[in-house]
């Protein structure tokens, strides 16, 4: 797949520090929803896995949210950086500029 | 071990940027007289038709970090270009001179306002600046230009150093068209045609007290754009009579820092930047936003309420990385991208103690950088008057990262005070990145300086600076013609001085 490409590729030239740290966020983002909802992230219905990423996305901690942040750009960067993705926005942008829209 | 080759240089020149570059042409004439000048790039040197404006492609070829160069906190990103051009490469082309009151409180002794405004207008002459007629601005910008005056803004246009624009759009990207007239297309060429070397893909390591420049030229890796360098790939020791620092307020700063001299104390000190968010509002009808040069507009607010807003317009994945949360109401806004009006938010920040550059173990460079309260403000006021911009061009809603939610609609635009508020601002949660660099090896006469007012590093009359780290402060605009001025001062006092240092 494209997107798993993408995001490989991106990460493949950051530290390994940094790899290792999103290793470990992702494993947490599948546990602990089992301390408030009894389950894993992957088996929660949609709902839930919006309330809990967002609890994350405002989290206290700062170190939470810098993760949260990290992981969402990389997700973003694997669908929004495919051609197809930016077609498929309406993203039109060509080197010929005006003379393409004439 | 086989030493490492040894080649000998009257000046060599570190970044081929705004600043390198300028000093590469200005000090051309000395090979004239038989002096040997060489410039070092660490990025590679493109081909024109490598410049394709594919987002991810050319992010990762032409920024450090393919853009994405985190702080030490990990709050903001910077972004700077390593390639033959230096950032000159990705940025709009906005040409701008450095306010007169900047300068003045500045303080630095011997530098005039006056000295850099003659040098910046010979740049703006010989960058073809000029303002864009008005059958080349986009909706985009003519939106900005309409919502601006409305609510009773003072919109101005930016002079723009263009020939041939196209209107690609692509200008972050490096023009597909060659358009820009960044010092790869203008000081560097005339450099290289004066007898000037430029050294693509070499990496100054160090630099040591007896002039000896530790460099590492790499190897063209296989599928990656860009020429191979004009040296076989190694290490090499360059010895200098004279070192120009212009890598960058990134690459300056940490190669001075990692170079075994009895530098000043204050090296990496007085770092700060131009943190900027890209705010995105929505129209009923499409508009022309991803055609045309993207820059046209801005207002300026850095005097009184310490921000700047300027039009702009980004490509999917930045975006979305602008936008805040995630799922349904993230994709919505991204799927109304023709009908998105764009403003970006720039807060002027004044140098503050422990905002500073140093380096790790390895000697790479780490930007310590926090938000202060001032700063957050400035960001705030922005994105209220983007806000009242925004509304008064007729958009229906607004993407505000400081309100929750952050979707404001039409009907709120009175409020847009009292929704938009500092309490909304999280560190790590609003994708917050800046472009313009500055600080770090500042020009002025006490401790708290690292040069005199012509670049010269105190202690070591060799050993010169000449990019934007001169800055003792904020510039609070767009600083490039700024860079090329500072660095037309710094090459005129080595030409100067090069009788007595170089024999």
């Amino acid at each position: 797949m494209e997107l798993e490409r993408i995001v490989e590729q991106a990460l493949t030239s950051r530290p390994s520090r940094l790899q290792r740290q999103l290793v470990i966020l992702i494993r947490a983002i599948e546990w602990l929803p089992l301390l408030r909802y009894g389950r894993r992230f992957t088996r929660l219905e949609r709902r839930r896995r919006a309330r809990f990423l967002e609890a994350l996305q405002e989290s206290p901690l700062l170190l939470l949210r810098r993760g949260f942040w990290g992981l969402r750009t990389l997700a973003l960067m694997g669908y929004y950086a495919r051609p197809a993705a930016a077609a498929s926005v309406g993203y039109h942008a060509d080197p010929r500029g005006w003379e393409a829209r004439r | 071990m086989i030493p490492a080759p040894e080649r000998v240089y009257d000046v060599a020149i570190v970044g081929s940027g705004a600043g390198g570059g300028t000093v590469a042409q200005a000090l051309a004439p000395l090979v004239r007289d038989g002096r040997r000048v060489v410039v070092f790039e660490q990025g590679p040197r493109f081909e024109d038709a490598e410049f394709t404006g594919r987002e991810l492609e050319m992010a990762s070829a032409l920024y450090a970090d393919g853009g994405g160069f985190l702080t030490a906190q990990g709050t903001m990103t910077l972004a700077f270009a390593q390639a033959y051009g230096g950032s000159t490469l990705v940025y709009t082309g906005t040409s701008l001179t450095a306010p007169e009151r900047v300068i003045r409180h500045w303080g630095v002794p011997g530098l005039d306002h006056a000295d850099l405004l003659r040098r910046s207008q010979h740049y703006l002459a010989e960058n073809n600046v000029h303002l864009l007629p008005p059958e080349e601005i986009n909706d985009n910008n003519r939106l900005f230009l309409e919502g601006g005056r409305r609510a009773g803004y003072r919109v101005e246009q930016f002079p723009v150093n263009v020939k041939g624009c196209r209107g690609s759009s692509l200008c972050n990207l490096g023009c597909p068209n060659q358009a820009k007239q960044g010092t790869n297309r203008v000081q560097l060429p005339q450099a290289e045609r004066q007898g000037v070397e430029v050294v693509t893909r070499a990496e100054v390591l160090r630099i040591d007290p007896d002039r000896t420049l530790a460099v590492r030229v790499s190897e063209k890796a296989a599928g990656a754009k860009g020429r191979p360098s004009e040296w076989a790939p190694g290490e090499y020791r360059v010895r200098a009579g004279i070192v120009v620092c212009a890598g960058g307020v990134i690459g300056t700063t940490s190669l001075l820092l990692r170079s075994p001299l009895p530098r000043p104390r204050c090296v990496g000190e007085g770092f700060t930047c131009h943190p900027a968010l890209i705010l995105v509002a929505e129209h009923a009808r499409p508009i022309t936003n991803d055609v045309g040069h993207p820059k046209s507009y801005f207002v300026d607010r850095g005097a009184e309420q310490r921000f700047v807003l300027e039009t702009c317009m980004y490509f999917p994945f930045t975006t979305a990385k602008a936008l805040s949360g995630f799922g349904a109401a993230h994709s919505g806004v991204m799927r109304a991208f023709p009908r998105l009006q764009m403003i970006l938010v720039l807060a002027c920040d004044a140098a503050t103690p422990g905002n500073r550059i140093t380096v790790d173990g390895a000697g790479r460079p780490v930007v310590r950088y926090r938000f202060t309260e001032e700063t957050v403000g400035g960001l705030v006021e922005g994105t209220r008057a983007s806000a009242r911009i925004f509304f008064a061009a007729g958009a229906l809603r607004v993407h505000a990262p400081f309100a929750t939610p952050p979707l404001i609609e039409a009907n709120d635009a009175e409020r847009v005070t009292e929704l938009i508020t500092a309490r909304h601002f999280k560190e790590g949660k609003v994708a917050i990145s800046a472009a313009h660099l500055m600080g770090g090896c500042a020009m002025g006469a006490g401790a708290e300086s690292v040069t005199d007012g012509w670049g010269r590093v105190h202690g070591l009359p060799w050993l010169r600076v000449a990019d934007a780290s001169l800055f003792p402060d904020s510039l609070e605009i767009n600083p490039y013609v700024t860079i090329m001025a500072l660095a037309d001062r710094v090459a005129e006092a080595i030409r100067a001085d090069a009788p007595a240092l170089l024999g």
